[in-house]
């Protein structure tokens, strides 16, 4: 008795977390069947989910009469700076873990304060700050004031903190420099947070929209989501191409979301919230 | 050596920002100003008078309150439900559907908004169309002010369960088995373990999903930014996109500053209420 009702109680859990999934899966569906519609499949009363006539020339169209090319090769070159700002991120972490220094933890606190400011208090400032470099509508301009982050820095010293400093002096009693110990021993040890970190980095390195707004005036150096955000206000009518610009940014999201999703979820087990 | 890269960006991009929008929120600080420094005169308390006197402003204020009120507790309440309907097994069903309930979190707001923006289209949409399955009319989704501030919610909503869903996940698999074995020998049912067990253990996530969410909803911004850029009639304007639009849209520099000092002052003041409540709570 007691096990069936168990039972039950499973398979309405179970069919509960179905109904949700598939309600949260409904724009994604929506997304990735309208942009293989041809423009006339668009007006159709009722709507269909899934394309009669699919066509590629939605996708074909972002390319060759938009500048998508541009965008992605932009967005590109931001993802592999801020892969940078990930190194310089473990490094301070490593530095704060592991080496003493003068007002070593009042700079923690502070760092960690920098989290609390919301983004729209530094944003105007920052803006400044970025045209008196006479960075404003430059790449450096884009990628800089987002290039290291206080919650990364407080991952990586979280985890360096338990890496027993014996390793370190062995190593150093080998004669081994400064920067070699970081690289070729530190980095490997923290590899998961590299993982989760650099996965996180990624989806907010391709997913970067305000800022290039701002910093950005010239197309030249327009992002992916600048790009599409542009198509949604121009070809505010030619639905097919503005689903699949959409398209295009969110399937690699969650293709490589896919693959290292175990990683993420562990990833907040590491930072201790519980 | 290690260090120096990222406390020098950190400083000119985090800290000294604070300190310079505090400086030019007492000026009138404006795009002349910006070309040339020497035409900024000094406003004293003039911006933050007049932006508690803007409709605008108050308007966003008022919305802002809207959008916490309701979007909070959704977001609390169906991130941990669906944390603990994850929770309730491990086969590859509930891995996948793990990652199904993440995904909204992490794609990209344009495209959410250009998605979206499809689906509450007042003559092509899906939600149209399956409100006149049933017989209803069709609805203004971005249009109407008051439907507008709700649709943005609606899309808030959905996007922002995965993240907290992971966290509350996160604190569930870090509870015991042995406390729930000690229960079941008591004779506790499922109710009672998740009543007396499972939701006091995730008081600290709670905490946390709470406080975060609450400032996240008080920054509200870029649904409405790329959703409906705060209209129809200011309904959908939030505090944040104020801010930016005073700044970025008319360069009005010293004025939004001030608007984003009244922002952060709101934010702390919350999260020390939160706090204050929190200690309370663990000494009882």
């Amino acid at each position: 008795m007691a096990l069936r009702m168990k039972h039950i109680e499973k398979g309405l859990m179970i069919a509960l977390l179905i109904i949700g999934g598939l309600l949260m899966m409904v724009p994604f569906i929506w997304m990735i069947g309208s942009s293989f519609k041809p423009e006339n499949e668009f007006t159709v009363i009722p709507p269909t989910l899934f394309p009669s006539h699919p066509t590629f020339s939605n996708y074909r169209d972002l390319f060759v009469k938009m500048d998508f090319v541009i965008y992605l090769k932009n967005t590109l070159i931001i993802v592999l700076c801020s892969f940078v700002g990930l190194f310089l991120n473990a490094m301070a972490g490593y530095a704060f873990a592991k080496f003493d220094f003068p007002g070593k933890n009042k700079f923690f606190y502070i760092i960690l304060a920098t989290m609390m400011i919301p983004g729209q208090v530094t944003m105007i400032p920052t803006y400044l700050i970025i045209n008196q470099l006479h960075l404003v509508n430059t790449m450096a301009g884009i990628v800089l004031p987002g290039l290291v982050g206080a919650f990364a820095i407080f991952l990586f010293r979280q985890f360096m903190t338990t890496i027993p400093i014996d390793l370190l002096e062995a190593a150093r009693l080998d004669g081994a420099g400064e920067l070699r110990i970081f690289f070729q021993l530190m980095v490997p040890i923290v590899k998961p947070v590299f993982a989760v970190q650099g996965i996180l980095t990624f989806i907010g390195a391709w997913n970067s929209f305000l800022w290039p707004l701002i910093i950005a005036n010239d197309e030249r150096l327009y992002t992916l989501s600048v790009g599409l955000s542009l198509l949604k206000g121009q070809y505010g009518t030619e639905f097919g191409l503005q689903m699949a610009g959409a398209a295009f940014m969110v399937v690699p999201i969650i293709i490589i979301f896919i693959f290292f999703q175990k990683h993420i979820i562990e990833g907040y087990t590491i930072s201790g919230i519980k | 050596m290690f260090i120096a890269p990222a406390v020098i960006l950190l400083t000119l991009f985090s800290i000294i920002p604070i300190i310079i929008a505090l400086f030019i929120s007492f000026t009138d600080m404006d795009l002349v100003g910006l070309a040339d420094y020497s035409s900024i005169s000094g406003a004293g308390f003039a911006n933050y008078i007049n932006i508690f006197k803007d409709p605008v402003f108050l308007k966003s204020m008022y919305n802002t309150m809207i959008y916490v009120v309701i979007g909070v507790p959704l977001v609390v309440a169906a991130s941990m439900g669906v944390a603990l309907l994850l929770n309730y097994g491990t086969g590859w069903l509930f891995k996948s559907f793990r990652v199904i309930y993440y995904m909204p979190s992490i794609t990209n707001i344009v495209a959410v908004a250009v998605v979206w923006g499809y689906l509450y289209n007042g003559s092509y949409g899906l939600f149209n169309y399956i409100l006149s399955i049933f017989g209803l009319p069709a609805q203004q989704w971005l249009q109407d002010p008051t439907l507008a501030k709700l649709s943005l919610i609606l899309l808030a909503f959905w996007k922002s369960i995965g993240l907290n869903m992971i966290i509350f996940l996160a604190a569930l698999q870090g509870i015991p088995r042995s406390y729930y074995e000690a229960a079941e020998i008591d004779g506790a049912t499922g109710w009672k373990k998740l009543r007396f067990i499972t939701v006091p253990l995730l008081g600290f996530a709670t905490f946390f999903v709470t406080i975060t969410t609450l400032i996240g909803w008080i920054q509200f911004f870029e649904e409405p930014l790329v959703m409906t850029k705060g209209g129809p009639l200011n309904a959908t304007m939030s505090m944040a996109l104020f801010i930016y639009n005073n700044g970025f849209q008319l360069s009005k520099f010293g004025y939004a500053a001030a608007g984003s000092f009244v922002l952060f002052i709101i934010i702390i003041i919350v999260t020390l209420i939160q706090f204050a409540v929190k200690k309370k709570e663990v000494e009882y």
